[in-house]
């Protein structure tokens, strides 16, 4: 070994590392080594190391009859091509290459992936393979072909529309396949999105393509029933006898196993129901799908489910009335169903199933879980104020609840619901005697503000019939100062209330008491106005005057189940089984319309046009050069041999050079931005940043 | 399930400890998304058996592939687990090292109108095996009424058939569905039968219009049909019911009496029925007198279970056991102890809607073979088979 190679050998340290044997393994002359060598790149690729600098490498690999390798490469490519877009142009031959291999596989999987390189390069070559492909006689090109032309569509609209993409995708909607039809409507609805031209008209529903959609409905696989099903639910009927008809073409669907595709078949439904005359019958067909949403094996698809029944179930309120048992609480349910469910039953409660439905509440208030028992005896309070004819039963549970269960939890809990159910039915003797001793007894036990409010407003309310109402009135303004300023204004209000409808002066200590502690001592002015407005009024009013403002009676509670506002409520009825139907909140709320818009580039065509030759040749300098350093590096034992095998790479990489001679017209013509650009560090664009940040959110999540 | 942030919505579900995630920017259709992801696992579990971290990472390969099919562009695209299998074969290597010659295509399936069979298959003896499974979800009280109960039906088949036979499926009377529309179901003595729900496989406007199930089945095991009936007219009493008295002497020990009862006909025989009945998580030292069967006490479960293998109808067994209590109870403890007691359970040769198959017609229209078709019926208990204590 002579001195020199020592000294090269010295200066370039140990022939080690990952990359290094990823590298030579790329460029064995064994099949089998190459192809481990492609395997292992993507694998260190896909746990997140970079491995780009082997770009040149994978892409020698790229001509192989190996139909893995081949997609293994690809994947490669899709992954580096934004920090490579020169290179990428060399891979461009063997894509119009593989766009007409004999084998429909090929040449889909050509056309996909071309699709997904974001190369603004890549532009000008797809027009050839992609009108070719899209006329393929091989539906599953078609197909492929059919999602290429949206994604052309993101990377450059202009020329997508120029070349006529968006007219050919329009065609393709009367394809005789039926996942060709449903990948082109899929890939049309992808553009209208990102469209921000207001001229350009990308789809346009006519009782023709409605026809066309219904013949196909049948014959498609489940996804493309949904997409389908989502075309027919954007048209809007001209007549009854045409929403009919897309009605009984639709209610088949109700009976395909996918969750999805039953409740998108039930929002097309909804949405034609109005128009066509036996709107209960087919309201009546709808209930059995529905039940089955819940009842498949899937929590999350149960989830969304009950979500959209919720919002079905306040337009339709009928639509469920006997299936309330569908929606017990099983225990092996995870707590987000089975609070839903909750939901849900108390809206399905009516007169004859209020019995069964309470003695259900009661066995989910015994359970252990504290947000399930809270909603539980919340939902015992909606059902009484709901149901008039089992208030005094809902009574009584709540009140053996309180001294069976006991606790703290279920204490509150159970004082907020009797203090509504006597808002919803005020001055009802035989509940203010049910009522008030259970609670005149646990007032000790009262510890959140809103059971607190509860009981003070009760006393005032109802003083009569309290036992020691003087110890509790004491009770109450002694601590005064000691509540927050929402429960003081209660105490005031109640002690001035008990103060009135006691007429004899019992209780004017503590009245006093109240409102000096309320005007002296007291930091919050609301607090402080309101004992001067009380004062003044008891002072100086005629007594007529304090009862028609101190007595009035707080306003009827007529339910506490919420519900939505009209207007969210239409909307949310149009957005089933989409995002909305589970956030319950309309989707303009949530989503930014202009984050799918692509701004339409005008500079499609640009001034400075490159010659492919020019691109070709600065590509191979860029290889040779690479080349060079690779056996500066190598020289080692093998370094003689090494110099030598320059030319010899260079000779296989000619032939992914070779343009096929019908193509280079058109090519050259073709733009191509500065080419001197080409070669500077890939520009960050907008796109990217922002993915980056999304994969943070995404990691911050779990 | 659904979480936003930043513009973007995350709709995901967990599955052996993996989180699948799909983001999106657009109000899109969750259910679908949801539905898909689940698909996408199954599709994945049958491919590495099951479906974890493990597996993922030495799969990586395979899984592009099989994404680059399922979906493009982020619409989904064909997720027949059967198909699937035809194209991205677990082995390619061999495959191609072997056959050379042998190009891998799309089958023809993937886009046809048929997308769940290829063509030319081929069986010497062609057989269709027909499973009738009815899995019965019953909530019972501690006083042994039944509070809810539901039948969830499947039939299942195994094709091996040749060709592309159309297959024609006839049930019993009591199993004609009524026609739902129809609102005297009540008065006939038929079974409603709720939402019935189909494979794909089975032409649904035949079926709307006509009430006449006819389909060409793909080949080997799938799932016909599936349906539900929630009776609580039709089944008021338990299968197996089961009576269970606990006894809490506080620090000391907890006793259990149980008696099970097989209520369904004395000709039938109630198989591997488990009995689970929860026990306080620290209970200790078991003392087990079981009538018949054996009961072990799985600690980390916090429960014991009671198994006998078989249980013939009408009789009845009782099991006694005995746990030792810590001194000290934590007050918390004894509200776990309202855990459910489950019961599993099959019971061949038998259905308990009564639902039967008259025929299964097959035709095969060009090679017009001869065809075995066999039926076998099983109940069974479903995944919430639950008795309530106290």
């Amino acid at each position: 070994m002579s001195l020199e190679k020592k000294i090269l050998s010295f200066l370039k340290g140990p022939k080690k590392g990952e990359t290094f044997e990823l590298k030579s393994g790329l460029v064995s002359q064994y099949k089998h080594e190459r192809k481990d060598a492609i395997q292992r790149v993507i694998q260190a690729m896909t746990v997140g190391k970079d491995v780009s600098l082997l770009f040149p490498d994978v892409l020698k690999n790229i001509a192989t009859y190996d139909l893995e390798q081949k997609k293994l490469v690809y994947l490669y490519l899709m992954n580096y091509a934004k920090s490579h877009p020169e290179l990428c142009i060399l891979a461009v031959n063997t894509f119009i290459q593989d766009t007409e291999d004999p084998n429909p596989l090929i040449r889909a999987l050509a056309i996909r992936t071309m699709g997904c390189i974001r190369v603004d390069k890549m532009v000008d070559y797809m027009e050839i393979p992609l009108s070719k492909t899209l006329a393929d006689d091989n539906p599953y090109v078609r197909k492929t072909a059919a999602i290429c032309v949206a994604k052309l569509f993101d990377l450059n609209p202009q020329v997508c529309v120029e070349f006529g993409f968006v007219d050919e995708l329009k065609k393709l909607i009367n394809d005789p396949n039926p996942m060709v039809v449903a990948n082109s409507l899929n890939s049309l609805y992808e553009i209208r999105d990102m469209n921000s031209d207001p001229n350009l008209n990308v789809l346009d529903i006519t009782p023709e393509i409605i026809k066309n959609l219904l013949m196909c409905l049948n014959e498609c696989t489940e996804w493309g029933r949904i997409t389908v099903l989502t075309t027919l639910n954007e048209y809007e009927a001209p007549t009854p006898a045409e929403a009919g008809h897309i009605i009984e073409r639709v209610v088949p669907q109700l009976q395909h196993v996918n969750p999805s595709v039953v409740l998108t078949s039930i929002k097309t439904i909804l949405r034609h129901v109005d128009k066509v005359p036996l709107k209960p019958a087919i309201l009546k067909k709808l209930s059995a799908p529905l039940v089955s949403l819940v009842s498949s094996s899937i929590p999350e698809a149960q989830y969304v489910g009950m979500k959209n029944i919720r919002i079905i179930l306040e337009k339709h309120p009928q639509i469920l009335s006997k299936e309330l048992r569908v929606f017990f609480i099983k225990y092996s349910d995870p707590l987000y169903l089975k609070l839903e469910k909750l939901e849900i039953m108390v809206r399905l409660a009516n007169d004859s199933n209020a019995g069964l439905l309470l003695g259900e509440l009661k066995e989910y208030a015994m359970e252990f879980e504290p947000t399930l028992v809270t909603k539980a005896i919340k939902s015992v309070g909606s059902v009484a104020i709901k149901l008039s004819v089992c208030v005094v039963k809902a009574v009584n549970l709540l009140c053996t609840l309180i001294d069976q269960r006991g606790g703290d939890l279920v204490i509150n809990e159970a004082v907020v619901a009797l203090t509504n159910i006597l808002r919803r039915y005020p001055g009802k003797n035989d509940l203010i005697t049910l009522i008030v001793p259970v609670i005149s007894n646990h007032v000790e036990d009262l510890t959140t503000s809103e059971a607190l409010a509860g009981y003070i407003w009760l006393i005032g309310e109802y003083p009569k019939y309290f036992s020691q109402l003087h110890s509790k009135v004491d009770a109450l303004v002694d601590g005064f100062l000691e509540y927050e300023s929402q429960l003081q204004l209660n105490i005031l209000t109640s002690v001035v209330k008990i103060n009135l409808s006691t007429n004899d002066s019992s209780y004017s200590n503590q009245l006093q008491k109240v409102l000096e502690l309320a005007t002296k001592e007291c930091e919050n002015a609301d607090v402080r106005d309101k004992a001067y407005i009380y004062w003044r009024l008891l002072s100086s009013s005629s007594t007529d005057a304090q009862q028609k403002v101190i007595m009035a009676k707080l306003p009827r509670i007529d339910t506490t189940i919420a519900s939505f506002n009209p207007v969210v409520l239409e909307s949310l009825i149009n957005d089933l089984s989409t995002l909305a139907s589970v956030y319950h909140k309309p989707a303009s709320t949530f989503i930014d319309p202009s984050a799918y818009k692509r701004a339409g580039t005008g500079t499609s065509k640009a001034a400075k046009s490159g010659n492919i030759r020019d691109l070709t040749k600065l590509a191979k300098q860029e290889i040779i050069n690479n080349a060079k350093n690779e056996n500066l590096l190598d020289f080692d034992d093998e370094g003689t041999e090494a110099s030598d095998a320059a030319p010899s790479l260079l000779d296989e990489l000619n032939d992914l050079f070779i343009t096929p001679g019908d193509n280079q017209g058109s090519l050259t013509n073709q733009s191509t931005n500065d080419i001197l650009n080409l070669f500077g560090p890939p520009q960050p664009k907008p796109a990217t940043n922002t993915e980056r940040k999304d994969t943070n959110d995404l990691l911050d999540l779990f | 399930m659904a979480y936003k942030g930043n513009g973007i919505n995350y709709v995901y579900i967990n599955h052996n400890n993996l989180y699948v995630c799909a983001l999106t920017r657009k109000n899109e259709n969750v259910m679908a998304l949801v539905v898909f992801l689940l698909k996408l696992i199954e599709v994945l579990t049958l491919y590495f058996k099951s479906l974890e971290e493990e597996s993922i990472r030495d799969n990586f390969v395979i899984i592009y592939e099989l994404l680059d099919e399922v979906m493009d562009y982020g619409i989904p695209q064909t997720t027949d687990t059967k198909i699937l299998k035809e194209y991205i074969t677990q082995d390619y290597y061999r495959l191609i090292r072997n056959t050379p010659l042998r190009v891998v295509q799309p089958p023809n399936a993937v886009t046809n109108a048929v997308s769940w069979r290829k063509e030319g298959i081929f069986y010497k003896k062609n057989e269709a095996f027909l499973d009738v499974v009815e899995s019965i979800n019953m909530l019972i009280n501690a006083q042994g009424q039944v509070l809810n109960s539901e039948i969830l039906g499947e039939i299942k088949i195994k094709s091996h058939l040749s060709g592309m036979p159309d297959l024609r499926l006839g049930l019993n009377d009591k199993g004609i569905f009524s026609a739902d529309s129809s609102s005297e179901s009540t008065n006939s003595k038929g079974i409603e039968m709720e939402d019935i729900k189909f494979h794909q496989c089975v032409r649904l406007s035949k079926f709307e219009n006509e009430r006449i199930i006819t389909f060409i089945p793909p080949d080997g095991e799938f799932t016909l049909m599936s349906y539900r009936l929630s009776l609580a007219q039709f089944l008021m009493k338990p299968l197996i019911l089961i009576t269970c008295k606990t006894k809490v002497h506080k620090h000391s020990r907890i006793e259990i009496m149980c008696s099970a009862r097989a209520q369904i006909k004395k000709k039938s025989t109630a198989n591997n029925v488990e009995i689970v009945i929860p026990i306080p998580e620290d209970a200790d030292t078991p003392k087990f007198v079981p009538e018949y069967g054996t009961v072990k006490w799985y600690p980390e479960k916090s429960c014991i279970i009671w198994k006998l293998r078989t249980f013939p109808g009408g009789k009845q067994f009782h099991m006694r056991a005995e746990l030792g209590l810590p001194a000290v109870v934590d007050p918390e403890e004894l509200a776990t102890m309202r855990r459910p007691i489950k019961a599993k359970f099959s019971i061949p040769y038998f259905t308990t809607s009564g639902i039967q198959v008259r025929y299964l017609r097959i035709n095969e229209p060009k090679l017009q073979y001869q065809s075995y078709p066999w039926v076998r019926y099983i109940t069974q208990s479903g995944d919430d088979y639950t008795v309530r204590t106290s």
